[in-house]
Order: structure tokens, then C-alpha cells, then sequence
């Protein structure tokens, strides 16, 4: 009973969906006070309809109702309570509905918080985000029905794929589906500036900090999701150039622009063309993911579905999406021209090189994620396109990305001068290439790469220094609280963020020079060495958890005769699915990683270990938190409130004076 | 500087980096294509000789033998037709087994192919897609030769 429930409300979402995608679209066209009033409450009640529904699929999952097809075949009675919730998501169909429940959330947190919006503006961002809802559940509800019974019900599940039964599971999905699905809000608020033509610096301002938000959940979630391969997968790696990871990664990198190109619009009302495109580039990659994640293209961990209809639906949805947004863009482009001109050494240029560098890298990741089964759909060959190509762009791609983001905010608005710029940054920039050059020969690791990676590195901290202190000095005489009062939170973010690009650059190259890895045998008793710890494996011992049994390897760890850990890897075997896994157990530190993980047990009673020693890895999440964080600073300026309690004043002088 | 000339310059600046940029992207991914090749094909010296690809197919029953270092494996990837034997150092993913498909990158030398990477399934339901196309295309082939 309580799945077709989930099942109706679920039907009513998508009616609500309709509802609000046509009644306040074609109010704002006729300028009907009373068709776009219909927005807000249709948004709020088909969020409460998906919750319901979301409760009621998780309620089978929890209560094993394996009469269910969804809970059978991905959970089980055994299975600990906090991943039968799990589970509810790991897999297609309940990812979809999780999808849909995001898109709501944020739609329900564009009514609440966006109040201040011009009441057509406001309607035609939720019309718009109704017909993205409507495409999504509509989508759901025809080719992956979540709700579908299994008759005769099963008498025990199949349980969930053990390697997604992992606490870093339970946060990645929300995490990086909040991510991908927020693009939708600025998407949406630049189709409502094209609708009603006006694409000018307050539109920038409504839109950056719901940028921001999403911008700072994909971040979070894509380093979640790092953070999982690394310690889960079992072979030490962070980041595998998997096409679901590039899903993921692409959108993050026109979103990367696209904050950065809004800041411009705001403040001087440049690149609103460009802006657009980067809005409507960065959502199309979000849909493009889910197309490529969710419709079995892809065989990895991540594609559940292998049903070609919906990937053909999904597929359908990219091109109407892309191509209405396109024509609609094409239609209003003689809008967008002009704005703030500037000269050839200003903040303005060192963006829009940023800007095309980014678009470049996110095309590259396009061009290596695709191309492949391009040239499978087209039955040419088979090809795969690993790390060493990815690896070849990046490098040369991001160098000038950073080293732009480095001068960019010495750089004034409008114009500068270039010698001026130069004789500022060059300091810092000379002395990061000697700290480059003498670390490289201090960890007797010399490389271009570690060199680069290293001067680099130092050269984002000094510059970092270097900027809070111009900034503190700008504001002589008054006292120190108050300069530091005078920081403005977006400043905050700005440097936060960027700060962590260093951070992570560290972590990359030092992991990338100085990581070492040895794969051994290892009887009881026995000691092996690597990078300066000794590793002493003590036997293994039979271990049970809630859903599987395990053989868990017991490593003594120590430095210089005194021990560090009891390092307890194991081999698992899920007993629904007979399933074999392997997981890892780390001595972390925070300059270097200790991992171990058991590979197979040998005949003769030894096991083969695999030993990784992992410097400063934990530098690449640290980076990722500090971006994400900075994000959270800007979104966070009080500025943003300040104009919208203006706008509300305006629009409600407005409203007073129309009815007047 | 003119505004105009100072537009030309922003654009044709721009324009060059981006150029730049493309040929860069596009060179090495001409560099770094790995090639997929079934058993079968490699058999027929069809494969590149001292470059990098992949061969899919199944893991050949009773190969799997191990050298004394424990660490150092050996097996044969078959597509049913034909058997090129592998070898490897380093650990195998869970899913790796005897009768059951996999993916190996490497190189061949004199008829061995040295696997730098191992690659299986993810979970108990899905084939490698290039291990099943293997598979079938070798099976497929021997249909034709038995009509």
C-alpha cells in the first residue's frame, strides 16, 4: 500500500511540475499578476508531493519490503539500517527520484529566499525549472518507475553493491547531485533574463550566489567522491580520469567560469553574451553526466541501467534542453552586446583568458569522454582514452589558469598598467621558483613537473600573503579589527579558495613525485620496508561483520623501532551477492598516508599485501575543502542581502504604485 | 592605442591562445589513443608491435599460475578462438577469476603481453563490454567458418 502511495504522489508531482512550468510562464508573457502567483505554491507542493514520495520508497527499503523490485534487488534484511537508507539512491531509479527531490529543494529554495525578485523574473525562473522537474519526473515515472512490484515478492534481497556500503557513500551522491542539479538554478534564471531581455548587472547579482551554492556542492561532492576511490577501491589512486568522474568534473569546470565570468557581469557589466552561454554550457554538462552515469554507456560502479530507452529519453531531453536555450539565445543575442569595455592589461582580460582556458579543458574532458563511444556507437573500433592523455592537456592547460588567477587580483578593473602589474607579483614569483627548485632537490625528486608543480604551489601561498597584506595596508591608520572588518566575506571567499588551489596543487605533486607502492608476499611473521616504515604482517583472523564475513590482515606498522598502528586490512565476502572486496586501512597523517590493503591469499597460507606510502595526500581534500569553503564565504556576502532588501523596497514601491 | 586596434589585439590574442590550446588538446590525444584488440586479431599480428592497447576476453580455465616472488602472475586472455598468454606484477582486482571476463593493458613482447593494468568487473552482474565484444566477434567468426 505505502508504494503506490509513493507511486501517486509521486504522479502528482508531475502534475504540479506541469502546473508551474506553464501557469507562470505564460503570466509573466501576459503579465498576469494572478497566473504567476500560481509559481510559488505549485513548486512548494510538488516538493512536499516528491518527499513523500522519497519517504515511502525509503520506508521499503527500511522495512525490507522485498515485494518491491527496487528494495530486492538492492537490499537486503542484514543490510545495516544506515545503508538500507542508502541504498534507497544506489541505484537507478532511486537516484532519479533523488534527482527530482534536489531539483525540488532548490526550487523551493529559490521561492524562499529569492523574494525579492521582480514577481515576472521570479515566474519565469520557476517556469523554467517546472519544465526541467516535469522532463525528470516524467522521465522517471515512464522508463524507471522506482515503485514497481515484484510479484511473487522475493523472500530476501540482493542486497546493496558492497563497495557503495561506505560512509563516504552515504554523502558523495546528496552531495554531488546538489551540485549538478543547482546549475539548473542559474540556468534557469538566464533563460527568465533572455524571456523578458534584460541581461544587466542585477541579474548577474541575483544569479552568482545560487552559482555559488551549487558550485561549492559539486566541489565538496566531486572531492567526497575522490576522497571514496581512494580508500575504497583499494589501489591508492585518487583520481582515475573515469568518464564518470569526468561527468562530474566538466561541469565543474564551466561552472569554475561561469562564477568567474558573472563577477564580471556584475561588476561591470561585461561578457553578459559570454555569461549566457557559460549558464546554459555548464547545465547542459550537468544533464550530459546524468545522461552519460545513468544510461549504461559507461559500464563502471556508477552505470546501473542498461536499458537503451532511457538512455534515448535522457538523450532526447539534452537535445531539446540545449537546443531551445540555444535558439533562444540566438534569437535575443542582439540584446546582449556591449557593456563595460576595458583595456588589454585589466582584471577583465586575465578572467577572460581564464575563462577560454577553462572552456578549453572542459572541451578537452569532453573530447576524451565521448570520443571513445563515438567511435563505439558508430561500431569503428574500440579505444579507451586513459590518464596519459588527460594527463599531457592538464598540466599545460591549468599552468596559465593559475598563473592568471595569480595576477588577476593585482590587476585593476577597466585598465592597468603592465609593467606596474609585473613589478608587483614579480617578487613572489621569483622567490616560489627558487622555493621550487630547492624543495625539488631537498626530496632529491627533480623533475619539470615537480618543479613546476612545486613553484607553482608556493607561488599561490606567497601571492596569497602578499594580496592580504596589500589589502590590510589599504586602509592605513585605522586599527587592526577594523581593517580586517573592512574585508568584505566575497573577498574572503576569493582568497580562501584560490589559497586552496595551492593547497591542492601541493598535495598533487608531492603525491604525483614521491609516492612509492610495493607489492609483496607476506607470510606471519614477516617484515617488508618502504620509504623509511616497516610493515610486519602478524597472520590474519577470521572477523564477521553485519553482512559479511572477512579475513582481516593484522600489519604492524613502525618507524625507527617504535610502532606507529595496528593496521587491519581486510577481504570481505558479502554473503548475498558472494561478492569479494577488498578494503584498505590507512595510518593517515597530515603529511603523508600509510595505506595497506590485502590482495589474495596464496596456497601456501601467505597473502600478497599491498604497501603505499602517500605523501601529502590528504593536501588534495584539504585544497578541495578550502574552494569549497571560500564558495561558502562568498555566497555568504551580506551584500547580496543588502541589494536584495533594496530590490524588495523597489519592487514592492512598485507593486504600491501599480495599484495606486 | 586606438579602442579598435586594442579589440583587435584582445581578440586576436585571445583567438591565438585558443588555437593553441586546441592543437595542444589535439595532439595528444592523437598520442595517447589506446587501441583495443581481441585475442584473435592479436594472434593475427594485427596489433601494434612496442605501443600500448588492450585486449579483452576471457581469463583461459586453469591458467592463472603464480612465480615464487607470489607477487608476479601469469594467465591467458582468450576470446574462445585464440589464447595470448599475460603476464603480470601486481595485485588482481577481486573480480579477477578463471572463466570470467577481463579487460589488460600493456605491451606485447615476443608473443607475451605485459599487463601493466588489470581490469574486471565492477560487481557480479556486468561483463567488461570489450571482453563480451571479444567473445562474440570470435564466435561470430566461427559461425561464418563452420557454414
Amino acid at each position: 500500500m505505502i508504494p503506490e502511495l509513493g507511486h501517486f504522489a509521486l504522479i502528482l508531482a508531475l502534475v504540479l511540475s506541469l502546473v508551474q512550468a506553464v501557469v507562470p510562464l505564460v503570466g509573466a508573457q501576459r503579465n498576469s499578476m494572478a497566473l504567476m502567483a500560481v509559481g510559488r505554491p505549485a513548486a512548494q507542493g510538488q516538493f512536499f508531493f516528491i518527499l513523500f514520495s522519497y519517504a515511502c520508497l525509503t520506508w521499503a527499503f527500511i522495512t525490507s519490503d522485498f515485494s518491491v523490485e527496487l528494495a530486492a534487488t538492492n537490499s537486503h534484511s542484514a543490510t545495516p539500517l544506515m545503508y538500507k537508507i542508502t541504498g534507497v539512491w544506489g541505484n537507478h531509479e532511486g537516484s532519479l527520484l533523488l534527482w527530482a527531490m534536489s531539483l525540488s529543494l532548490w526550487t523551493v529554495a529559490v521561492t524562499v529566499f529569492s523574494r525579492h525578485l521582480p514577481e515576472a523574473f521570479m515566474a519565469r525562473v520557476l517556469g523554467v525549472l517546472g519544465l526541467v522537474s516535469a522532463g525528470f519526473i516524467s522521465f522517471t515515472l515512464v522508463t524507471s518507475n522506482p515503485f514497481e512490484r515484484l510479484l511473487p515478492g522475493a523472500g530476501e534481497g540482493r542486497d546493496l553493491n558492497p563497495l557503495l556500503q561506505d560512509p563516504g557513500m552515504i554523502i558523495h551522491p546528496p552531495l554531488l547531485y546538489m551540485g549538478y542539479v543547482g546549475f539548473s538554478v542559474a540556468f534557469a534564471f538566464a533563460i527568465a533574463a533572455l524571456l523578458s531581455g534584460r541581461l544587466d548587472a542585477a541579474w548577474a547579482r541575483w544569479s552568482r550566489p545560487w552559482t555559488t551554492v551549487a558550485w561549492v556542492f559539486l566541489t565538496a561532492g566531486i572531492a567526497v567522491g575522490s576522497g571514496w576511490a581512494y580508500y575504497e577501491l583499494g589501489w591508492g589512486g585518487w583520481w582515475f580520469w573515469d568518464p564518470v568522474e569526468n561527468a562530474s568534473f566538466m561541469p565543474w569546470l564551466l561552472g569554475t567560469a561561469l562564477m568567474h565570468s558573472l563577477a564580471v557581469t556584475e561588476k561591470r557589466g561585461a561578457f553578459r553574451s559570454w555569461t549566457v552561454l557559460l549558464a546554459i554550457g555548464a547545465f547542459s554538462l550537468s544533464l550530459l553526466g546524468t545522461f552519460l552515469v545513468r544510461s549504461g554507456v559507461i559500464t563502471s560502479v556508477h552505470a546501473f541501467a542498461t536499458d537503451p530507452k532511457r538512455g534515448l529519453y535522457i538523450l532526447a531531453l539534452l537535445v531539446i534542453v540545449i537546443g531551445a536555450s540555444l535558439l533562444l539565445y540566438a534569437m535575443r543575442a542582439n540584446k546582449l552586446m556591449g557593456g563595460g569595455s576595458f583595456g588589454l592589461v585589466s582584471r577583465e582580460t586575465a578572467l577572460l583568458g581564464n575563462n577560454v582556458l577553462l572552456t578549453v579543458a572542459s572541451a578537452s574532458v569532453l573530447l576524451g569522454t565521448l570520443y571513445p563511444l563515438f567511435l563505439d556507437a558508430l561500431n569503428l573500433g574500440k579505444i579507451s582514452v586513459g590518464p596519459p592523455y588527460f594527463e599531457a592537456v592538464f598540466v599545460p592547460l591549468m599552468t596559465p589558469v593559475v598563473v592568471l588567477m595569480m595576477f588577476g587580483p593585482f590587476l585593476r578593473w577597466k585598465d592597468d598598467d603592465l609593467v606596474a602589474a609585473v613589478r608587483k607579483v614579480a617578487p613572489a614569483f621569483i622567490a616560489s621558483v627558487l622555493i621550487g627548485v630547492g624543495v625539488a632537490f631537498a626530496v632529491d625528486h627533480v623533475t619539470w613537473r615537480t618543479v613546476l608543480g612545486l613553484s607553482l604551489a608556493a607561488w599561490v601561498v606567497l601571492a596569497s600573503i602578499q594580496l592580504l597584506v596589500g589589502r590590510l595596508k589599504e586602509r592605513a591608520g585605522a586599527s587592526a579589527s577594523s581593517r580586517l572588518r573592512s574585508i568584505t566575506a566575497s573577498w574572503w571567499g576569493m582568497w580562501l579558495a584560490h589559497l586552496g588551489i595551492g593547497v591542492f596543487i601541493i598535495g598533487v605533486t608531492m603525491v604525483g613525485s614521491l609516492d612509492r607502492h610495493l607489492d609483496v608476499k607476506m607470510k606471519e611473521g614477516q617484515r617488508a620496508e618502504l620509504a623509511g616504515y616497516t610493515f610486519v604482517f602478524r597472520g590474519a583472523v577470521e572477523a564477521q561483520g553485519a553482512n559479511y564475513d572477512a579475513a582481516r590482515g593484522q600489519i604492524e606498522l613502525s618507524r625507527d623501532g617504535k610502532v606507529l598502528d595496528m593496521l587491519t586490512p581486510e577481504k570481505r565476502l558479502y554473503w548475498a551477492q558472494g561478492m569479494p572486496m577488498t578494503e584498505a586501512s590507512l595510518n593517515i597523517g597530515p603529511f603523508r598516508d600509510v595505506y595497506v590493503s590485502l590482495g589474495e591469499q596464496l596456497d601456501d597460507g601467505a597473502w600478497i599485501v599491498s604497501l603505499y606510502y602517500k605523501p601529502f595526500i590528504s593536501w588534495i581534500w584539504m585544497g578541495c575543502l578550502l574552494m569549497a569553503l571560500g564558495g561558502i564565504f562568498a555566497a555568504a556576502d551580506v551584500r547580496y542581502r543588502r541589494m536584495a532588501a533594496r530590490d524588495a523596497a523597489v519592487a514592492s514601491g512598485r507593486r504600491v504604485a501599480a495599484s495606486a | 592605442m586606438k579602442a579598435r586596434s586594442k579589440r583587435l589585439m584582445l581578440v586576436g590574442g585571445g583567438v591565438a591562445l585558443l588555437i593553441a590550446a586546441v592543437a595542444l588538446v589535439l595532439s595528444a590525444f592523437q598520442q595517447n589513443l589506446v587501441f583495443f584488440h581481441t585475442p584473435s586479431e592479436v594472434a593475427e599480428g594485427k596489433a601494434p608491435v612496442g605501443k600500448t592497447f588492450r585486449i579483452g576476453g576471457m581469463v583461459e580455465d586453469g591458467s592463472i599460475a603464480r612465480e615464487a616472488d607470489g607477487v608476479t602472475v601469469r594467465f591467458a586472455i582468450t576470446d574462445t578462438a585464440k589464447v595470448i598468454p599475460v603476464t603480470y606484477k601486481g595485485t588482481l582486482p577481486d573480480l579477477f577469476k578463471e572463466g570470467k571476463g577481463a579487460v589488460v593493458q600493456g605491451k606485447l613482447e615476443a608473443g607475451v603481453f605485459q599487463a601493466s593494468e588489470v581490469l574486471a568487473k565492477h560487481d557480479e552482474n556486468y561483463m567488461p563490454p570489450e571482453a563480451a565484444h571479444a567473445v562474440e566477434q570470435a564466435q561470430q567468426a566461427a559461425k561464418t567458418l563452420s557454414q
